[in-house]
């Protein structure tokens, strides 16, 4: 038997070709899928669809009494389809909430689904309910697999790849061409069903291919992977993806790549993980070596792809956002700073401490001191501490009064402001990059509007 | 027979195949809640979940969080996983009931506190934090559930149980449990009917008037988690949720007043964990989860289809009344413009043709106007009655009423008017005929100057 061992990442061919491969195929289909079905907040149509698909494996397994029978295909993508107008109608019909429409009828089906089992097993069928949740990769294992990866490229092999590895190449294959061919459409459906139906595209129509293609999607995917990993694939890519762009095409290749790497490090985890805890000695007595559930792993892991990404995303990331906001308040109290100190100046107090600004007027004085004269806005001249501000210091704080000043003039003069009010607007708005257009001289309070600064000069 | 005549697990653990349908006794034995200790707790605790259920619903399903408690009873799994592990490797009980439910109640509060998380701190909507969360638990769950299984010692079977749910498997003692739980739960919300409904139905308005709106929503959603929790062994994480969802959903349909519908909806639910734990004692292989949400399935079936204002076929007779009386009306208007009373065949195809008459609406049409003697169908022509002509008297007098309104005061072009008065004029009350001539009389048009 040939192996590939990497540091931690064990590859052997019989046990893991045909597994990894139907888990890749899984996890990519509905991965792509998925980008329409959170982008059109129906994420939980997933949800709905893989649990109600039950009863319609087991009435086509009782039907055709096999487990790899297309009428098990059939009769899944029915009950799934059945679904998505069963939901549909008791939306309409009922004026029920999306919501619970949506847990009334997928709660409904499951439940037949595990009645029905139940009463299969009374005639010894094997069928249950667990390899619907989580799926059975290990049966995929190719036991006459060849020894090297040389022989692998045989027609015997293209013979040895299973049933539902088949099934999923098709699923796969299908809807990539869904997605590629219909790009334009499903963008605007997706979007703006209103401006879609203007333009001459049937947003119904979209709609309805797409759930019938996230139902067929999650039946082939079933055997191999189980619903659970549906739901999450159907989900947890494109989650991923949107945290990080704005662009669905971007989006889309991002969600993919998203959902491949959830596949591989789930998959491998599944093994490496609780065997290198093993073979540590972490709690010997829960981690005996043995591998745990690959497509519980590859959820958790599209799981923690979501959560990197939540906090990690450049552009939506909490950490990146949090930075963001503390710099701006960073730069609004470098303002206050420098206007404080402008005021004094213009106010004959021409000796200023680090103490004198302990009077609230400067929202985290230390810290905006500390800023203003990294950046070299202020500077402290040595043996009384008195602080000053320098040319480039001056010019900025000048700009800030100007827009206080400008702001406080417009609030009195056309806002009909009393002059005693408009300050704290004013103490606000110095901040923002704009400020009104017009040219009076001097403040409601009578003081001076420095002049806008000129560079050349 | 008792609770504990049980069939195993899930497929594959069973053995008593050949079990057949009870004797009328046995039936009537468990459902007068006479089959012993056991089952009589069983079923009086499913029953008290139900009611609990149903009521707390209620308030899930006005606050839209119906599908929250779904995440919630899947993000269960790994918390009852952790305890059983837990308890193996320290040497513990790993069947203990109250620890599981912890266990169970602290990851099911998680989820649903990393849905608050996702929903405040990234741009994901609720749909997907949901699924997210729903999906990723459970997978962890799963993860655990294959560590238990390769434990020398640990039983994942207990389990099982949680995931679609036994009461067969429950003890006296667990069925108490929850029994009091859902007791509490029921008492809670009857004593806090008056907050409650004040948050559901305007929580702006509750904020304004001073009531802590934070701890109220809390709390209603902590009886969510309880509930939850304490249907997990009965029905089984999967299926709790429709225990929540459904009661509400079909008392629903039938009032609009809230201490009605959450009465309602507790018998709803009481009725079906009633029927569900019974059923389950009595017959093999009817897993309680299953009958009790499909109970709940036939009860929202019927209410969806017969409830007299809010079912199908309620508003469905309403529709075809309505289409009835505007053929009728379109019908009458028609015999009266032509002067004598019939409207011969061939017009008859006109008409029927411009408003696109369905094939059934004909003969119904025949029965509705002879019923009123408003007249009747004669050799594919149609006569008016006197008490007719008097309706399309009148109808055409609306009409030509609304069409003078229209173009005077909502300034509607004459070449416009057919499309919208005839919207209209079948659907006016007397009063407010009466109301518009009057206007029209005020503002020194005379009615009677555009009535034929």
């Amino acid at each position: 038997m040939m192996m590939l061992t990497a540091a931690w990442v064990e590859f052997d061919l019989a046990l893991d070709l045909f597994p990894l491969a139907a888990a890749l195929l899984a996890v990519v289909t509905c991965g792509l899928l998925g980008n329409y079905l959170v982008l059109r907040r129906q994420s939980l149509m997933g949800d709905a669809i893989s649990h109600a698909v039950l009863p319609g494996l087991v009435i086509a397994f009782l039907l055709s009494t096999s487990r790899s029978g297309t009428l098990m295909l059939v009769g899944a993508t029915a009950a799934g389809v059945f679904t998505v107008v069963a939901i549909e109608l008791v939306k309409r019909l009922g004026r029920v909430e999306p919501g619970a429409a949506m847990g009334v009828v997928f709660s409904l089906m499951f439940a037949l689904g595990v009645l029905l089992i139940e009463q299969a097993a009374v005639r010894h069928v094997d069928l249950d309910a667990d390899c619907v949740l989580y799926g059975q990769l290990e049966t995929l294992a190719w036991f006459g697999a060849p020894p090297t990866w040389g022989e692998l490229w045989a027609w015997s092999t293209v013979e040895a790849v299973p049933r539902s590895v088949w099934l999923l190449l098709v699923m796969c294959g299908v809807s990539f061409a869904f997605v590629g061919l219909l790009y334009k459409e499903l963008r605007v459906a997706s979007f703006d069903p209103e401006l879609a139906t203007s333009q001459g595209v049937h947003a119904g129509a979209v709609h309805y291919a797409l759930m019938v293609l996230v139902a067929a999607a999650t039946v082939a995917s079933f055997e191999a992977v189980g619903s659970i990993l549906v739901i999450a694939m159907l989900i947890a890519p494109a989650a991923t993806a949107r945290l990080l762009t704005d662009r669905l095409g971007v989006q889309l290749c991002l969600s993919l790549a998203a959902a491949a790497v959830a596949g591989l490090v789930g998959y491998f985890g599944a093994t490496a993980v609780p065997v290198a805890l093993h073979e540590a000695n972490v709690l010997p007595g829960l981690f005996t070596g043995g591998s745990v559930n690959a497509a519980g792993g590859m959820t958790v892991a599209a799981g923690g792809l979501v959560v990197l990404a939540a906090v990690g995303s450049p552009s939506h990331g909490v950490v990146a956002r949090a930075w963001r906001r503390r710099r701006l308040g960073r730069e609004a109290a470098v303002d206050d700073l420098l206007a404080a100190l402008y005021r004094r100046r213009e106010r004959g107090e021409s000796l200023t401490t680090p103490a004198d600004l302990a009077d609230g007027v400067v929202y985290q004085p230390a810290r905006a001191l500390r800023f203003a004269r990294r950046r070299g806005l202020v500077e402290v001249v040595s043996p009384r501490e008195a602080l000053g501000l320098t040319g480039a210091g001056l010019r900025r704080a000048a700009e800030v009064m100007r827009r206080h000043r400008l702001w406080e003039d417009y609030l009195v003069a056309d806002a009909g402001l009393r002059a005693d009010h408009v300050h704290d607007t004013a103490e606000r708005f110095e901040h923002l990059p704009l400020s009104p257009k017009r040219d009076a001289a001097v403040d409601p309070h009578g003081r001076p509007i420095p002049p806008p600064h000129d560079p050349a000069g | 027979m008792s609770a504990s005549h049980a069939h195993g697990g899930l497929p594959g653990s069973i053995t008593d195949v050949g079990a057949g349908w009870p004797a009328w006794s046995e039936v009537a034995e468990v459902m007068l809640l006479r089959g012993g200790y056991n089952t009589t707790v069983v079923v009086v605790g499913t029953t008290l979940l139900g009611v609990a259920a149903g009521i707390v619903g209620v308030f899930a399903l006005l606050r839209k969080r119906s599908l929250t408690a779904d995440a919630l009873s899947h993000a269960t799994l790994p918390g009852m996983a952790v305890v059983v592990i837990a308890a193996t490797l320290l040497g513990g009980d790993a069947q203990n009931l109250p620890l599981v439910l912890l266990g169970a109640t602290v990851t099911g509060v998680l989820g649903v506190l990393c849905i608050q998380a996702i929903l405040r701190y990234t741009r994901l909507q609720e749909d997907a934090a949901i699924g997210l969360v729903l999906s990723v638990f459970f997978g962890a769950g799963a993860v655990l559930l294959s560590l238990i299984q390769s434990m020398p010692g640990a039983q994942a079977g207990g389990l099982e149980h949680f995931i679609y749910g036994q009461t067969a498997a429950m003890n006296a003692g667990d069925a108490r449990l929850m029994g009091g739980i859902a007791l509490a739960a029921v008492l809670a919300a009857t004593l806090l009917l008056k907050e409650f409904a004040l948050v559901c139905f305007n929580d702006a308005f509750a904020e304004v008037d001073g009531w802590p709106v934070t701890r109220i929503d809390l709390l209603m959603l902590a009886l969510v988690v309880v509930v939850t929790v304490a249907g997990l062994q009965a029905v089984g994480l999967i299926l709790v949720v429709a225990m929540l969802i459904i009661p509400p959903v079909a008392a629903r349909f039938w009032t609009d007043r809230l201490w009605r519908l959450v009465v309602l909806a507790a018998v709803i639910g009481g009725l079906c964990g009633y029927l569900g734990a019974a059923t389950s004692a009595l017959l093999p292989r009817k897993p309680a989860g299953s009958v009790i949400v499909l109970t709940g399935g036939v009860l929202f079936l019927i209410s969806l289809l017969f409830a007299p204002r809010r079912g199908v076929l309620a508003a469905g007779v309403r529709r075809v009344r309505l289409r009835l009386r505007i053929a009728a009306d379109h019908l009458l208007e028609l015999a009266f413009l032509g002067g004598g009373d019939a409207v011969g065949a061939a017009e008859l195809a006109r008409l029927r043709r411009r408003r696109g008459w369905r094939w059934w609406l004909r003969p119904m049409l025949g029965w509705h106007l002879r019923r009123r003697g408003l007249g009747r169908f004669v050799d594919g022509g149609f006569v008016a009655s006197a008490a007719g002509l008097r309706r399309g008297r009148t109808v055409c007098r609306n009409h030509r009423l609304w069409e003078q309104y229209l173009v005077s005061y909502a300034e509607v072009a004459p070449s416009h008017l057919d499309w919208t008065v005839d919207q209209v004029e079948h659907v006016l009350g007397d009063e407010l005929i009466d109301e518009l001539e009057t206007s029209l009389r005020q503002r020194g048009i005379d009615p009677r100057g555009v009535a034929v």
